[in-house]
């Protein structure tokens, strides 16, 4: 069994919290929050042990492994604290507020042999996989451009409200919602390294952007778009989608499905002429436990399963999420410039 | 309960294989009208159990199925609580203390009010019950013989292991709103045998049940031995995977596990509610 603390009870540390404590191979021994509410009906009503001091909390249960999922602000001390005290850490996305915070996070993991990860659920999700292993095949011949976008109803009337508010704890739609499609681009067609155009547009909130676009530029020579909005009130929830297009096609990728036209078939790949649609029910692995979609139990499974077999060399990697942050900075500056 | 139970998804744009789809059901269905025209045409083909979450929107059927009591005296509804995507957005903006504060009726300060009790005393129980009547006001005065929690919450609190609010839950319901209490999860054999450890016989339990295991957590196999062996009373939803399987073959599965008892499913046009119930009528159970 991992003995597994979760630092921060917000939505993701229950969501984490609900899947780990079904989880077969994991004791979730003990979790730490500062509400009081949260821990109250944590220590009545569940078998967790709870604590308002994460160090406490490190410090008497002999863990294995440690969830952090609290505002990005913290992440660093109680990152390095983990690691310091030989703890395997999976950290919530945005992974750091600065990037110096991010590098030491990186070295001290690689120097402690720990396993680390972070929440990018959407590495996760069989569409997503499917996108990047028709691309590694170069099913659409030669990439001449992509568009990564997310749009969703988080903010939709004028108000202040949590530290999502606030763009200096890791707040506002960069930080929240275009951090997923960078990160998302990083994996599926490589790391991005310059921004160009960048527009924060404030929709409805005073000290945060609602959405983010930018122009993209990859190392390897590819360009493409990114557009983000949180305040967009046509979506029922979060919808990321990825397309991608090529001399010889264009796949469109969301979670639910893959629509790939081809302008000749690909016998190897079994894809035909023209249009072909790949459905999540044919590309998701099931899980032992569902809470809110297979990959944030899947990414959890994934977490112990490198715990257990002592794989380092992780699919959502603190490495993986400091590009992220890099990506992030870069639109911050650009913008900055206008 | 009856053997088919209309459900809600096409109205409110949830399709679980396209978001395409989700945008053109949320155009078609814009007026409530458009809601309703299809509910009298499942009325109009048998269907009398309307299973729906508490969508806002649900409130606007309410009021015309109300207004038009004699022609609807023998249409049920079985709620489904909460509308989580209402609450999801929420926290992600306010927090989960903020949310408690948008959502629970009343001045929770105000330690005169009943939810400002139930606030100041940490009594999770109460609050919970007060989260439930602010969702069922819409329901006033319509006939809801089960009353279900969505799977969000249900699979959340089991995952928790917070045990004590499946009791409250079936406790309130029945003493409350005289009803049976429902519990919709995707991981219905560990959760059944969780509800039997809380002395909880012979529930009520909507799950994902249909030919390829799409959500089925614990594996299809697992999910036929507990229909077929356990004391269950279950509904069959995504039958059809979210469209993965076509429907003759995917109504003649779930009607072949003989334990269950009722089969959920939505559908938008005529041709399609027709098509669903005649398959499940010959296949029979």
């Amino acid at each position: 069994m991992i003995r597994t603390g979760i630092i921060g009870l917000g939505k993701m540390g229950l969501s984490h919290c609900s899947i780990l404590g079904a989880h077969p191979e994991v004791d979730l021994v003990a979790a730490c929050d500062t509400s009081g509410l949260i821990l109250e009906a944590m220590s009545k009503y569940s078998p967790i042990k709870v604590y308002t001091d994460y160090k406490k909390m490190i410090g008497e249960n002999e863990l294995n492994c440690v969830f952090v999922a609290t505002p990005t602000k913290y992440h660093a001390e109680m990152v390095i604290y983990s690691l310091e005290n030989n703890l395997h850490v999976f950290c919530e996305k945005p992974f750091s507020l600065h990037i110096n915070d991010g590098e030491k996070m990186v070295r001290l993991a690689k120097e402690k042999k720990r396993i680390t990860q972070v929440g990018y659920h959407n590495r996760f999700l069989g569409t997503f996989n499917e996108i990047k292993r028709l691309i590694e095949f170069q099913v659409l011949g030669d990439i001449y451009h992509f568009l990564g976008e997310a749009y969703g109803p988080v903010v939709l009337k004028k108000k202040g409200g949590t530290w999502r508010s606030e763009t200096s704890e890791g707040g506002g739609c960069l930080f929240d919602y275009a951090s997923h499609v960078i990160n998302l681009i990083n994996y599926i067609l490589g790391n991005i390294t310059n921004a160009e155009g960048t527009l924060l547009k404030k929709i409805y909130s005073k000290s945060v952007e609602d959405a983010v676009y930018s122009t993209l530029f990859l190392k390897n020579g590819l360009s493409g778009i990114l557009s983000v909005n949180w305040s967009d009130e046509t979506y029922r929830k979060m919808s990321t989608q990825i397309t991608v297009m090529g001399t010889e096609g264009k796949i469109i990728s969301d979670a639910q499905e893959l629509r790939i036209y081809l302008k000749k078939e690909n016998k190897k790949l079994k894809l035909e002429k023209g249009w072909t649609i790949k459905y999540v029910t044919d590309l998701t692995a099931p899980v032992n436990f569902y809470l809110r979609g297979e990959e944030y139990s899947a990414q959890i499974d994934y977490f112990i399963n490198c715990i257990k077999e002592n794989e380092l060399n992780n699919r959502s990697s603190f490495e993986s999420a400091l590009q992220t942050d890099y990506v992030i900075e870069l639109l911050k500056k650009d913008a900055e410039r206008r | 309960m009856d053997r088919i139970l209309f459900g809600d998804n096409q109205f409110f744009a949830v399709n679980h294989l396209s978001d395409e789809k989700s945008r053109a059901q949320s155009i078609r269905f814009k007026d409530n009208k458009a809601i309703i025209d299809v509910l009298d045409t499942a009325i109009e083909l048998g269907i009398m159990t309307f299973m729906c979450t508490t969508h806002d929107r649900i409130a606007d059927i309410c009021k015309h199925i109300r207004a038009n009591n004699t022609r609807y005296k023998d249409f049920k509804i079985y709620p489904c609580m909460p509308y989580a995507h209402k609450y999801a957005n929420a926290v992600t903006e306010l927090g989960i203390l903020g949310t408690l504060k948008a959502y629970l009726p009343g001045n929770i300060f105000s330690t005169l009010a009943k939810g400002g009790i139930a606030f100041a005393k940490k009594d999770f129980i109460s609050m919970m019950e007060l989260l439930v009547d602010v969702e069922m006001k819409m329901f006033k005065g319509i006939n809801t013989p089960v009353i279900f929690i969505q799977n969000v919450v249900t699979d959340l609190i089991l995952g928790l292991g917070m045990k004590e609010f499946f009791i409250a839950f079936n406790n309130y319901i029945k003493n409350k709103y005289n009803a049976e209490a429902g519990y919709i999860t995707m991981n219905m054999p560990m959760l059944l045998d969780t509800l039997e450890s809380c002395g909880l016989k012979n529930p009520i339990i909507c799950s994902s049940i249909n030919k390829i295991g799409f959500r089925m957590s614990g594996g299809i196999k697992l999910y036929e031995k507990t229909i077929r062996e356990k004391k269950i009373r279950p509904i069959a939803m995504q039958v059809l995977a979210a469209g993965a399987i076509p429907p003759a073959e995917a109504f003649e599965y779930v009607c072949r596990q003989k334990n269950i008892e009722s089969i959920l499913f939505g559908a938008s046009s005529r041709a399609h509610i027709k098509q669903s119930r005649d398959y499940i009528s010959m296949y029979g159970n």
